[in-house]
């Protein structure tokens, strides 16, 4: 190839490993930079087909821009500017540098035009978004850490196999629409691993777990990209799939009931990820025209509103240290501006007239009711219920009002965040309303802008039924507010089964399987070892006079450098992940930019 | 800071804040039912009961509520420390056992 195509990643990745080199004063211009520029060549791409790499008999493409990847290019590289801009202050360089990693690999994914780019940038994904639950650095992230990571390599080998399976079928590896009207195992196993970085039930318990322990940054970032990539991958595959319209309008009502159990904020927010995308899952499922445009306008409002949301939680969690509700209460004296930026996050989830979800969520709702699934439309209203009474209601009562008192420690703490985090929700809270006013803004970058032009979200009819929804579940929230006072409880969850599953493996392997190893330990040593001791004692004679001076001295640098080997195993596992990981990111950049060339 | 001052001056006048709302309510309620065309609703009955969506979101809102906590309560919501070791702190608790064992 002659012409060189620029691939947005490369700005983010590149950025990121230039910035453990940048002198301190230069360090937040270059973090607002590198964000800039990656949104400008997003906007600046025209469609068509890129990055086109020979690779052992077939080729990879690198750059599939089309209608569809374009509007998740657009909100993806818009979001890190605004998550950037909320962690501006963080000093940590490797914090900023996971955070472009994960979102390079979101942006990679979905330009990608086959399964084995989407392959790679995915595993990009899961291995550098971990890092921000473990930069916490709390013994329960770690922990959290290492279960989200196994939980996504399993769906990463589930996408492998499939893609395996059925490309060799099909004889290509481009990531096309599969054939969702026979489906076969490979096309179940590539739908499996969407579907669990699109956290639906039963495969979802990874994202409360994980994004409740996050950074309050990094938990910025991690409610945007895993979830929404897999929504991106799920329009480009599987449009149409009666199955998901139920596996979607289960898992919006499924993220409402544990919603009401939950305590800590920010593992709300992250049940309310699994609620909303579980309307975009129903839409793909539905895969009219009208339905993708509205799983697409949705991802898009989602990521804006629900980015804001965790960043108001986030800064409540910075600046008191708490995240649970019992723990917090009556904070608008403190942090008033934090209560109106999450304020319009609410409002904005709750699809209230004049927010951003109010012109996406409608799409969906009446993209159900008119290929006649009642039923989903009815249930889909259900949730919005449970959507405004817990992010528009109970989020903000129970942090900013309520009857609790904080503890005079976080009292004193509490006050507005730091001005670059008020400015990154004040843009945030902007977008919302700004989208939810003016609609051809949102509706031109869907992929089929001519259906959403004949689409009119504010019709006396509709706007009037979402009203009385709304405003009636007020009413049901204040009659009820004693039934919702929070409980300093956790709930059980499905992660409970790999939880508890693995403690059941520790204990096989400490307890039976160590106990047949000394069975047989003993065996050996009663049958083989004596007879043979009697016959060892004999040469034992020439062994500890001659032959010990020299092992001995060779065991004491063994030893020695087995004790160092281990201070390096594990201590810093991490570190060495990050190592091999970096290591192989450079490899395959090098290798794109040579073949470009 | 004049946020803080315009709660603080809407907390004090909590009755007149609620009546308002109410009213607002009742508006809402009658304007749907007299201004509103109904052709478009998907079930005869959103257009014959007056009001069906505002008893939507007040019947939804406290099935959501009440089946949640009962659901909670019976069993799924537990104490906070219900994942933690039985056997201390330490990342790996077994492990060491296992390494301390090796070494006899």
């Amino acid at each position: 190839m002659t012409d060189f195509w620029l691939h947005p990643s490369l700005l983010l990745l590149l950025g990121g490993a230039l910035l453990f080199a940048m002198p301190a004063r230069l360090k937040k211009g270059w973090l607002l930079l590198v964000p800039i520029l990656t949104f400008a060549r997003v906007i600046t791409m025209a469609k068509g087909t890129y990055g086109v790499v020979p690779f052992f008999g077939t080729h990879l493409t690198f750059g599939r821009v089309d209608e569809l990847s374009s509007v998740f290019g657009y909100i993806m590289a818009l979001m890190c500017i605004i998550g950037t801009l909320y962690g501006l202050h963080v000093k940590e360089s490797a914090q900023h540098a996971a955070a472009w990693a994960y979102a390079a690999g979101s942006l990679g994914a979905i330009y990608a035009g086959d399964y084995l780019v989407l392959f790679l940038f995915s595993e990009v994904m899961a291995f550098s978004s971990v890092f921000l639950v473990w930069f916490r650095r709390r013994r329960e992230s770690l922990a959290a850490g290492y279960r989200y990571l196994l939980v996504h390599v399993a769906g990463g080998l589930a996408l492998l196999g499939g893609m395996i399976i059925h490309c060799r079928a099909q004889e290509s590896w481009a990531f096309v629409h599969l054939d969702v009207g026979h489906p076969t195992a490979a096309i179940y196993l590539i739908a499996a691993s969407f579907l669990l970085n699109a956290a639906v039930p039963p495969l979802h318990a990874w994202l409360p777990d994980a994004y409740g322990e996050g950074t309050f940054n990094g938990s910025v970032f991690l409610s945007a990209f895993t979830t929404k990539t897999a929504v991106y991958a799920l329009c480009r595959s599987l449009a149409g799939m009666d199955l998901l319209i139920y596996l979607g309008v289960a898992m919006a009502l499924y993220g409402v009931v544990y919603a009401v159990l939950e305590n800590d904020c920010r593992r709300l927010l992250a049940y309310h990820i699994i609620s909303q995308v579980g309307y975009m899952v129903a839409a793909v499922g539905i895969g009219t025209q009208m339905a993708i445009n509205g799983a697409c306008a949705h991802a898009f409002a989602h990521i804006l509103y629900k980015g804001l949301l965790f960043m108001g939680c986030g800064s409540v969690l910075y600046m008191t240290g708490e995240s649970k509700f019992t723990e917090l209460g009556g904070l608008w004296r403190k942090m008033p501006w934090t209560l109106v930026f999450t304020l319009v996050g609410g409002l904005s989830i709750s699809a209230f007239p004049l927010f951003s979800g109010y012109v996406s969520k409608a799409m969906i709702v009446s993209a159900g009711f008119a290929e006649h699934r009642l039923w989903a439309g009815y249930l889909l209203n259900l949730a919005s219920v449970g959507t405004f009474l817990h992010t528009g209601l109970k989020v903000p009562y129970f942090i900013w009002f309520g009857k609790n008192q904080p503890k005079k420690a976080v009292w004193d703490r509490a006050a507005d965040p730091p001005a670059n985090m008020l400015a990154a929700m004040l843009v945030a809270s902007f977008l919302c309303v700004f989208i939810g006013c003016y609609t051809p803004y949102l509706y031109h970058l869907l992929p089929h802008p001519e259906v959403a032009a004949r689409y009119h979200p504010y019709e006396l009819y509709h706007l009037s039924q979402t009203l009385q929804i709304l405003l009636f579940t007020g009413v049901g929230f204040f009659v009820l507010l004693k039934k919702l006072t929070p409980e300093a409880l956790i709930s059980l969850d499905l992660d409970w089964f790999y939880r508890m599953g693995g403690r059941a493996f520790r204990w096989f392997a400490q307890k039976p399987v160590q106990l047949a190893d000394t069975f047989v330990g003993e065996l050996y040593r009663t049958a083989g070892l004596v007879p043979l001791m009697l016959t060892a004692a004999r040469a034992g004679r020439f062994d500890t006079t001659v032959i010990d001076g020299a092992v001995d001295g060779l065991a004491d640098s063994v030893r020695s450098l087995g004790r160092r080997l281990r201070l390096v195993q594990r201590g810093q596992v991490q570190q060495s992940l990050a190592l091999a990981f970096a290591v192989a990111a450079i490899l395959i950049v090098a290798f794109v930019v040579y073949i470009n060339w | 800071m004049n946020l803080v001052k315009l709660i603080e001056f809407l907390r004090l006048r909590l009755k007149t804040v609620v009546r308002v709302c109410v009213a607002a309510l009742i508006l809402l309620v009658a304007g749907d039912y007299f201004l509103v065309d109904k052709s478009e609703a998907h079930l005869p009955i959103e257009g014959r009961l007056p009001g069906f969506w505002a008893l939507f979101g007040f019947l939804g809102c406290a099935l959501i509520i009440i089946l949640s906590k009962w659901y909670g309560h019976a069993g799924i919501m537990t104490r906070e420390d219900y994942y933690e070791e039985p056997s201390g702190p330490g990342p790996e608790p077994g492990a060491q056992a296992q390494e301390e064992a090796a070494h006899d």
